[in-house]
This record gives structure tokens, C-alpha cells and sequence, in this order.
């Protein structure tokens, strides 16, 4: 991308609230696997005749987010009907919100740098299209699952603070690790549990004027969502270079073919002529309501950030403090005696990787053989996983397997000895200045004695090599 | 001001409602009226009221997030002009890339 255009992007985040029934009626809220229109009623199938009932799980989940990303909360807020046709919205319109959202007016730190919100807003989901048949003859048709038509969905509309696809990567998974922080939602992206969708505009540097933007659907990961900013930043100056003038659309995220496509069509026509949703009177939101909610918030990744970075390098904390498990995980094995740094290390190496937690108290016990000297690192691996697995703490699983280190520099010059007269070209390119050569030689002792202490073995190793 | 036989078409099209030839004057001139009728509305002075979405005074109950049985599978098909295993079935709707 050539310097001379600024990159916009304004953002629009569709977010599952946590929340065990759909937005307007009791059907439960269904997993992907389900059978199809196993979740349904006669409400979100748009029977004749029914009214929707608000969910109050939802519109704490929604309020939570909002006081989070602090955004301001009107005493009054409605829902609006925006009309479609489209057979994955059985009643016709979706009821969302329109000129009364929830909450406007917000902002969330990102790297140190203010995105202002402009809106958190609730509506309904859509349910599922599969499409099938033949194409050939062109007998194409479509199948529909309502299983998600009507499950809950805030809306978080960003203004457009973003100008690359790396902040609004950051962007979006900052959201994630908030919204996972303050239990509003899982956010796991597989699930379309979190759906980014960014607008996208270039300008020439320096200019005021916005230029056109297009939107982006279909994107289901942090790595899509940058590869596909990147690849439509490029369209769009290729777009412009060459004479031509970028539409105001929105477009496809093609996984496989890696780039964006039109998907205009008259279907698709902007005219969703809103109005008030007369099924559901306004909405009075209480305002010690929401002051017990916002006292009820836990610490905010942000300033849980802050604090680890008082006790630990950057690079640890920018993975421990972007999961709210892993943070306090670390926070409360330090709290029970382990040491910060190798507890901090062990998480980002081992924990995190795997997705395997153990429990706080388990941790540090194993992390205090460790650092004790017990047992060695691969031994802690191996605990680790089997404790995670078995349930068994770690002490019982060193003693069951007599696992135990050994730092005896007399016991292991035994060992070196005969490592280095049974690899003696190895030893001997180490004697002549080659140190790689080394790695060979700890590798055929940790065979050999995996219970060794790999500091006190390789310096056994290099004194009798010199 | 009366609606043109383009935003006749428009609307129905919105409203996926098939017009026959000579429908669009009929409704041109039926929603023309309704739209008259609004444009009456709108004079009235309506300064010191406060906007209404809603004409009963009430405000909307929340309802406690508790799952409640639905429909099974079957019964929700029951009425579907078309379904295969376990879906609604509708014509193609496959959007050209």
C-alpha cells in the first residue's frame, strides 16, 4: 500500500450476550450442533398472533457492556422494527433499535489510544441458511434452520478511529478480552459469537474529506478480519489510482480465495423503513439499576493490565492479561506462594499453548518443586498435564512416578563421561570450536538420565571437555 | 403529492408483492390518499408534546431468563409448504458473487 492514503475504518461488532433463552421468547438458546429448528416457538417463528417478551439477562449483558466501554445509558430506550424480506427472518422485520439505543457515547482504550463507541445497541439474530443443489442446472435452493432467529445480539458501533488493519485486529480482540472479562458474553469468534464487520474508506493523505467506504461481511477470525482490511485497502487504491471510483457496497470475505467480493444486488436494497415496534411498549431503564450493575463490575482488562506490568515484562502480559482465566490463574498461584516470573513463563509456555488449566493451588505447588530443584522441567510438563487430566495433584503424580532431579556433579560426571566416549565425534568437533556440537551431546544424556539437571549436566559436560 | 408508479413498484418490491399491469395506478392513487391523510397530521402544531412511540403508558416488563419449551421439530415444520431433514425449504436464494 503506498503512503499517500489514509487508511479509516469504523467498525461494527455483533456480539452473542451470555444468556440461556432467545431475546423475545423462552426458547433456549441452542449449540451449533443442534438439530435444526430444535430451538423454535411460535414467537420466533413469526406465528400469527404473538408478542415478544424482553429478556432481562440480555439487556444486563448489554447494560454491562455499555458501562464497560463507558458509554453513557439513556432512562429511556425503545426497540424498532427494520423491515426485510428474506427467508432467514421469519417475521419479516428484525426487531432491533433505531434513534433510542441502549447506550451511546463510549470509548475503549486500545494500545494506549481512545476508539470512541458510538453505540451499544441490542437486537435479534437471523437464523441459518444452508444452500444446496445442483449447479449445473442451476436448481439451486435453500434450506433454513431458525434455530438462531431470535437468539440475543448487542450491536457495539465504533467511529471510524482505526486506520489499519492491526488496530482493528487490536481493536476487536480487546472487545473480546472485555466483554470475556465482565462475563457479557464468550465471545469465541468460531461460534459467531463475535462478528466484526469494518467499513472501510482511504483518503489522500493529509485530506479531511472522507472518502467512499464499503463494508466487509463474513469475516470469522481476527486473522480474516486483518488479511481482509489489507486486501481491500489495496482494491480500493488500486481502485483509485487507476481513475476509477470506489462504490459505496457491501462486500463478501472470501476465506478461500483470500480477497472481497461485490455482493450489491436489489435483494439487498438499503430501504429498511424503521419504525417504532408497536408489540413492545419503551423500555424505563432504572437507574439504581444500573448503578448496582456498574459496582458489581469486575476490574477492567485495561487496569488489570497495568498492574501486572508492575510485576512482569510486557511480552508476558500482553498474553496473560488478554484472558481473564490465564490472569487469574497467574494472580492466585502467586497468591498461594509460587514465584511471579517462572509461574508468569510457565502460563504464556505451557498454559496457554495447550488451553489446559490447572487449578491455582496445583500450580503452585508444582511450580515450587520446580523451583526447588525436585524435579526438572520436563518432569513439570509431564505432572502438569497428567494432573489437568487425572485430577491428582501434582505431588502424589512426582512421587507415584518417582520423578527427582538430579544436581549431584559427582553422580552426573559419571553419566558425561560415558556420553562422551560413546559419541566421540561429537566431542570432538566441540573441542574444536564447533558449539553446536554441544546440543548433541545433552541430547544423547537427557536420553540416557531424563532426571538430570540440564544446568549442572551441561556444565559437568563443558569441564570435561576443556 | 401523489406517489409515482416507480415508488409503487419500489414498495411492492420491498414487500415482495407481485403487481399485475395496471395495479400500480390502483395503488398510486390508495396509498397517495394515506399519505395525504398524514401530511393533514403534520399540521398539526405539535411544539410542547413530547415525542410518542407509544400511545399506552406503560412500560415494557423484562422477563427472567429461564427457558420454556417451544415447539418440537415436527410441529414447527407442520405448516411448511416445503421441508427436507429437518429444514424449512424455499427456492434458491443464492446470492451471485
Amino acid at each position: 500500500m503506498p503512503d499517500i492514503w489514509d487508511v479509516v475504518i469504523g467498525m461494527e461488532v455483533h456480539v452473542q450476550p451470555r444468556t440461556r433463552t432467545k431475546m423475545f421468547c423462552g426458547c433456549a438458546v441452542g449449540d451449533v450442533n443442534d438439530p435444526p429448528n430444535s430451538h423454535v416457538c411460535e414467537v420466533c417463528l413469526g406465528l400469527p398472533g404473538v408478542l415478544p417478551v424482553i429478556n432481562k439477562a440480555a439487556v444486563e449483558a448489554c447494560l454491562k457492556t455499555a458501562l464497560a466501554l463507558n458509554c453513557e445509558i439513556p432512562r429511556h430506550t425503545k426497540f424498532d422494527r427494520k423491515n426485510y424480506m428474506y427467508p432467514d427472518l421469519p417475521k419479516g422485520y428484525q426487531i432491533s433499535q433505531y434513534d433510542l439505543p441502549m447506550s451511546k457515547n463510549g470509548y475503549l482504550e486500545v494500545g494506549g489510544r481512545r476508539v470512541r463507541i458510538r453505540r451499544v445497541h441490542l437486537e435479534e439474530d437471523t437464523g441459518k441458511l444452508v444452500h444446496a443443489g445442483d449447479k449445473l442446472h442451476k436448481a439451486w435452493e435453500s434450506y433454513v434452520d431458525l434455530n438462531r432467529a431470535g437468539v440475543p445480539l448487542m450491536e457495539i458501533v465504533s467511529e471510524p478511529d482505526l486506520h489499519s488493519a492491526d488496530e482493528a485486529r487490536d481493536y476487536a480482540m480487546e472487545l473480546r478480552t472485555l466483554l470475556r472479562a465482565i462475563g457479557a458474553s464468550e465471545a469465541d469468534m468460531e461460534k459467531g459469537q463475535l462478528r466484526a464487520e469494518p467499513n472501510i474508506s482511504i483518503r489522500r493523505a493529509g485530506s479531511s474529506e472522507l472518502g467512499v467506504k464499503t463494508e466487509i461481511k463474513n469475516i470469522n477470525s481476527f486473522r480474516a478480519l486483518h488479511r481482509a482490511i489489507i486486501y481491500e485497502v489495496d482494491r480500493q487504491s488500486q481502485v483509485l489510482e487507476s481513475g476509477g471510483e470506489v462504490v459505496q457496497e457491501t462486500r463478501g470475505w472470501s476465506e478461500d480465495e483470500q480477497r472481497t467480493f461485490s455482493q450489491r444486488s436489489k435483494e439487498f436494497a438499503e430501504d429498511y423503513r424503521y419504525f417504532p415496534e408497536p408489540d413492545l411498549p419503551p423500555l424505563e431503564l432504572d437507574r439504581a439499576w444500573i448503578d448496582e450493575l456498574k459496582s458489581a463490575l469486575p476490574e477492567l482488562p485495561s487496569v488489570r493490565r497495568a498492574r501486572l506490568l508492575d510485576q512482569l515484562p510486557a511480552g508476558q502480559v500482553a498474553i496473560i492479561g488478554a484472558d481473564r482465566e490465564l490472569a487469574d490463574l497467574y494472580e492466585s498461584a502467586v497468591a498461594k506462594g509460587a514465584q511471579a516470573l517462572p509461574t508468569a513463563n510457565w502460563i504464556v509456555n505451557e498454559v496457554a499453548p495447550s488451553g489446559k488449566l490447572l487449578d491455582a493451588q496445583n500450580l503452585a505447588e508444582l511450580m515450587r518443586l520446580l523451583a526447588a530443584g525436585s524435579i526438572t522441567r520436563d518432569q513439570a510438563r509431564e505432572a502438569y498435564f497428567e494432573a489437568v487430566e487425572t485430577g491428582r495433584t501434582p505431588a502424589e503424580i512426582v512421587a507415584e512416578h518417582g520423578y527427582s532431579q538430579v544436581s549431584d556433579a559427582s553422580e552426573l560426571r559419571v553419566l558425561a563421561e560415558a556420553v562422551i566416549d560413546a559419541n566421540p565425534k561429537a566431542a570432538a568437533d566441540y573441542r574444536a570450536g564447533r558449539k553446536q556440537a554441544m546440543q548433541a551431546l545433552m541430547a544423547d544424556l537427557r536420553k540416557r538420565a531424563p532426571q538430570a539437571n540440564p544446568k549442572v549436566a551441561t556444565e559437568v559436560l563443558l569441564q570435561l571437555l576443556a | 403529492m401523489p406517489l409515482s408508479k416507480d415508488q409503487v413498484r419500489h414498495v411492492a418490491m420491498l414487500a415482495r408483492i407481485g403487481l399485475e399491469p395496471g395495479d400500480e395506478e390502483f395503488y398510486a392513487e390508495q396509498l397517495s390518499g394515506i399519505l395525504e391523510h398524514i401530511d393533514r397530521l403534520q399540521q398539526v402544531d405539535t411544539e410542547a408534546i413530547p415525542p410518542t412511540a407509544q400511545v399506552v403508558e406503560v412500560a415494557a416488563t423484562l422477563r427472567d431468563d429461564e427457558p420454556r419449551p417451544g415447539l418440537d421439530q415436527a410441529e414447527a415444520l407442520a405448516n411448511a409448504p416445503a421441508a427436507v431433514d429437518g429444514f424449512f425449504r424455499v427456492p434458491s436464494i443464492q446470492e451471485e458473487a
